[in-house]
């Protein structure tokens, strides 16, 4: 069961990160998109987003929720030791949940929407960004458990370069996965090439980043290409997502939106799986060698069975109805640009 | 402020914040509904648009909800590590049934809010219900949580290792049913006379009257039911409580000594050293029938609790004052509209009556705030009652005051903020919805 569970747990990150990624990119490539371009962008990117907006930060949750009942122990390593990036990344999200609802559903549309705009857009970055600096800390070996004084307990555990340029790059793919997305919202000529114009350029972004993940791994001494490299699945994965991303390069020039979609989304789950493959079952890295496994930290069989079966239970009602829902409003969508 | 002190004002300060939005967007898709059934049967457009004005209501408070709801589940970790690793895995049963609750509303309320004419009119209904339902359901699961910290079941504690979890067993302990019966009907009493109060006002004003006395009688006829089902609830409660934990009840009532045939205590102020209670009203026996259903049985005092286990006296008395006299008021109000409704029909729109609503308005989360404010103080020093105490389970971390000071921040501004979109919302009633000539603009 402790496997059904932890299948569970990886594809709830890998949606919240390609669901939620593409939302988040949303109000990034708002921040890089010219001004009288904008309201044109911000008012495609809220038809595709706004039916499955309010089920994207679920995801977050079951995560928090798989975390805390079926591997305790992880959950609260983190959640005291990345104290400070988490309640960043919770300040990121509390300010763009509700600066979007506020700016969609404001009775008036004035003055006030200049309030709402930039802390939408400026949590649009934090939230992601603080994101990656989780991730990173969790699996770098920063978290220091017999730190002595505040700063190497609770600073240094995420303050690093490394930290900072998942971060980064974090932020950069949630660029990228929109950038796609919106594509195949195009109704014309122009968006289409004023959205595949961003697209190319944001492949070269999250490129920079990348390397810049490496660089800083290699200046602190995190064995970023050992993980990575060290066994044969890991290598597979990375070889696919480079590849695919060279296809979705050249299918840029072609007006392909859903290929284009699915190849996105097909190299963040390879770099997800990249990432995660080559240390599993661990999940927490510690300062000193020591590390959390998701199969010793597990809690006791009674709970990772109930949590299975809440889980599979939950997933037969929650699938169809999400499916149908994306469905009918593509479909729904496909008809009016058809009249 | 001590580390210890900040996180407990976090989280109440948090809770009590998410409570809010959740009551309203646990109820309002009822009464959303309410109003979208009666457009469906009598086409009368007054309905619709009554209907689409709540639904925006709906977006606002589910969003932010389901953002303060986020919040929440991250921070049991940031500030109770050591409660969440040990009772996780026990009472996490109802949080991963939740989790599903909350998908089916989030996707159910994507249907709704996008689905305007693009589904059967029914099946669009349909989809309203079914956010409310699962809203419910959500409650209730998370209060099963709460009420595992009343009453610790479902595992053994066996040198401080708790082993034979039982997630199931947990998850219907004991108060489970008391507690979450409660609280739902107190989510619909809060947001009903809310809801109605804020109506009242504009019919009072003047303004768009048609609109806002359709809104007015769905809102009224939910608050005022629920209204008169709450002290029934709120007797379970109380005999509940009593069996489970007696530290609570005797705070709650100030009840310091141990007696038979014990008095019923109304309001007064409580004197924790001298153990006595000044210029409070009391009712011989009540207190006993209250609690056991028997004039003259025994009630523990809080002199039978070891001064380490006794729970703040005064807050969790005054609180629990202050939800019964509320109550006490509403019912009366309630009493007073049924009469209207049914014997005297030129009282129910009178000034007086809407003006006692208007009156009403914030007495339903006032109650609510304050009912959370007796259990929760009325549970301490413990956090897992009997088990753990509130100070163990603390994180580390120092420096909490400032997250509490930064929170404190972000809810106050996020308040104000709401309170103002409101503002906006139904001042605009009037030239969204121009509901006097039944025709549509907009
Ligand atoms: C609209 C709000 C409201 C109103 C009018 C009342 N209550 Fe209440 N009460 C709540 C809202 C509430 C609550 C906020 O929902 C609580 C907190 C936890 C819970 O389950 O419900 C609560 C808790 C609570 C408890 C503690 C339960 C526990 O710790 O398990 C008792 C004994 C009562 N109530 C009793 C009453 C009585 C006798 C009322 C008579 C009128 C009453 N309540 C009205
Ligand atoms: C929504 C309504 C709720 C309100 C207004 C509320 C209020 C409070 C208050 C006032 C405290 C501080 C008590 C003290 O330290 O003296 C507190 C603590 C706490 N509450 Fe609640 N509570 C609510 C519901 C819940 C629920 C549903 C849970 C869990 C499932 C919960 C979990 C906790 C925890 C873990 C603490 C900290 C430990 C403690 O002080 O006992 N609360 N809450
Ligand atoms: C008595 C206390 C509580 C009640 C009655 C309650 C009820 C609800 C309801 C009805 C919602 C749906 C949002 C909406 O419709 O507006 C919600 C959202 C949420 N609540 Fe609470 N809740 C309570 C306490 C808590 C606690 C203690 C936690 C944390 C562990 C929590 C976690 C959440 C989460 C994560 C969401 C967001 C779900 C979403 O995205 O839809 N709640 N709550």
């Amino acid at each position: 069961m402790v496997y059904v569970v932890i299948i569970f747990l990886w594809t709830a990150i890998l949606l919240y990160i390609l669901l939620g990624g593409a939302d988040f990119g949303a109000g990034i490539i708002e921040l890089f998109t010219s001004r009288a371009n904008r309201p044109r962008m911000r008012k495609k990117m809220y038809e595709a987003i706004g039916p499955i907006w309010e089920a994207n930060h679920m995801w977050l949750i079951i995560v928090i929720v798989i975390l805390f009942v079926g591997f305790p122990k992880i959950y609260t390593t983190v959640s005291i030791y990345l104290h400070i990036p988490l309640v960043c990344m919770l300040l990121g999200i509390i300010a763009r949940g509700t600066a979007f609802v506020f700016r969609n559903y404001d009775a008036v549309k004035d003055h006030m929407q200049k309030i709402y705009t930039p802390i939408f857009v400026i949590s649009s970055v934090v939230t992601p960004f603080f994101l990656g600096v989780i991730a990173a800390s969790a699996v770098s070996g920063q978290i220091d458990l017999h730190a002595q004084d505040f700063v190497s307990a609770y600073v240094f555990s995420w303050l690093s370069w490394f930290s900072a340029s998942v971060g980064i790059f974090t932020v950069t793919i949630c660029a990228y996965l929109a950038t796609v997305f919106i594509i195949g919202e195009a109704e014309n000529e122009q968006d289409r090439q004023l959205f595949t114009r961003k697209a190319r350029r944001t492949i070269f972004i999250v490129m920079a980043a990348g390397g810049l993940v490496f660089l800083a791994a290699h200046s602190e001494g995190i064995p970023l290409l050992r993980w990575i490299f060290s066994d044969v699945p890991g290598i597979i994965a990375l070889i696919l997502a480079t590849i695919s991303l060279v296809i979705t390069f050249v299918l840029l020039l072609r007006n392909k939106p859903i290929i284009l979609r699915l190849l996105a989304g097909f190299q963040v789950t390879m770099i997800l799986f990249a990432a995660t493959y080559s240390h599993f079952p661990d999940i927490i890295l510690l300062k000193g060698g020591d590390n959390l496994s998701l199969l010793t930290h597990q809690g006791q069989v009674k709970t990772m069975e109930t949590l299975g079966y809440a889980l599979l239970i939950g997933s037969i009602f929650i699938i169809p109805a999400l499916v149908y829902l994306i469905y009918s409003f593509q479909q729904k969508r496909g008809s009016k640009e058809a009249h | 402020m001590d580390d210890f002190l900040a996180a407990r004002l976090q989280m109440a300060f948090s809770l009590g914040f998410h409570i809010v939005f959740s009551c309203i967007g646990m109820v309002m898709p009822f009464f959303m509904c309410t109003a979208h059934y009666l457009w469906l049967k009598r086409k009368k457009a007054v309905y619709l648009d009554v209907t689409r004005a709540w639904s925006k209501g709906v977006a606002i408070f589910f969003a932010t909800g389901a953002v303060s709801g986020t919040v929440l589940s991250f921070e049991l970790g940031l500030l109770w590590p050591k409660f969440m690793e040990h009772a996780g895995p026990i009472f996490g049963m109802p949080f991963s049934l939740e989790g599903t609750a909350f998908f089916i509303e989030a996707i159910a309320l994507g249907f709704y809010l996008y689905g305007w004419n693009r589904f059967h009119p029914w099946f669009h209904w349909f989809t309203g219900v079914i956010v409310g339902i699962s809203g419910l359901l959500s409650g209730i699961l998370v209060v099963a949580a709460n009420a595992w910290m009343n009453s610790p079941s479902g595992f053994d504690l066996i040198n401080g290792q708790y082993l034979n979890i039982d997630p199931m067993k947990a998850m219907f302990n004991e108060a489970w049913f008391s507690q979450a019966l409660h609280m739902c009907v107190a989510a619909f009493v809060s947001t009903g006379f809310a809801v109605a109060g804020v109506h009242a006002l504009m019919i009072l004003k003047g303004q768009n009257v048609n609109f806002h006395r359709k809104a007015f009688q769905i809102a009224a006829i939910f608050g005022t039911v629920a209204a008169c089902l709450q002290p029934i609830s709120g007797d379970i409660s109380a005999k509940d409580v009593a069996q489970r934990q007696p530290a609570k009840l005797a705070a709650m009532e100030a009840h310091f000594q141990t007696e038979k045939g014990a008095g019923l205590i109304i309001g007064g102020i409580p004197d924790t050293a001298a153990k006595t209670v000044k210029y409070a009203i009391k009712i011989p026996k009540a207190l006993s029938f209250m609690a056991t259903g028997d004039f003259n049985a025994e009630v523990k005092g809080l002199d039978q609790i070891p001064q380490k286990d006794q729970p703040p006296v005064a807050v969790v008395h005054y609180a629990f004052q202050i939800m019964v006299g509320l109550g006490m008021a509403m019912l009366g109000l309630a009493v007073i509209y049924f009469i209207a409704l049914f014997k005297k029909k030129n009282w129910a729109e009178s000034k007086w009556m809407l003006k006692l609503f208007v009156i009403a308005t914030p007495m339903g989360f006032l109650a609510l705030e304050a009912g959370w404010t007796v259990t929760e103080v009325g549970r301490q020093p413990w956090i897992i009652y009997g088990v753990m105490r509130t100070a163990d389970a603390v994180t580390p971390m120092p420096g909490i005051a400032y997250s509490f000071y930064l929170f404190t921040a972000v809810y106050i501004s996020l308040a104000i903020i709401v309170s103002l979109l409101l503002f906006r919302q139904i001042t605009m009633v009037d030239k969204l919805y121009d509901s006097s000539t039944d025709k549509k603009i907009q």
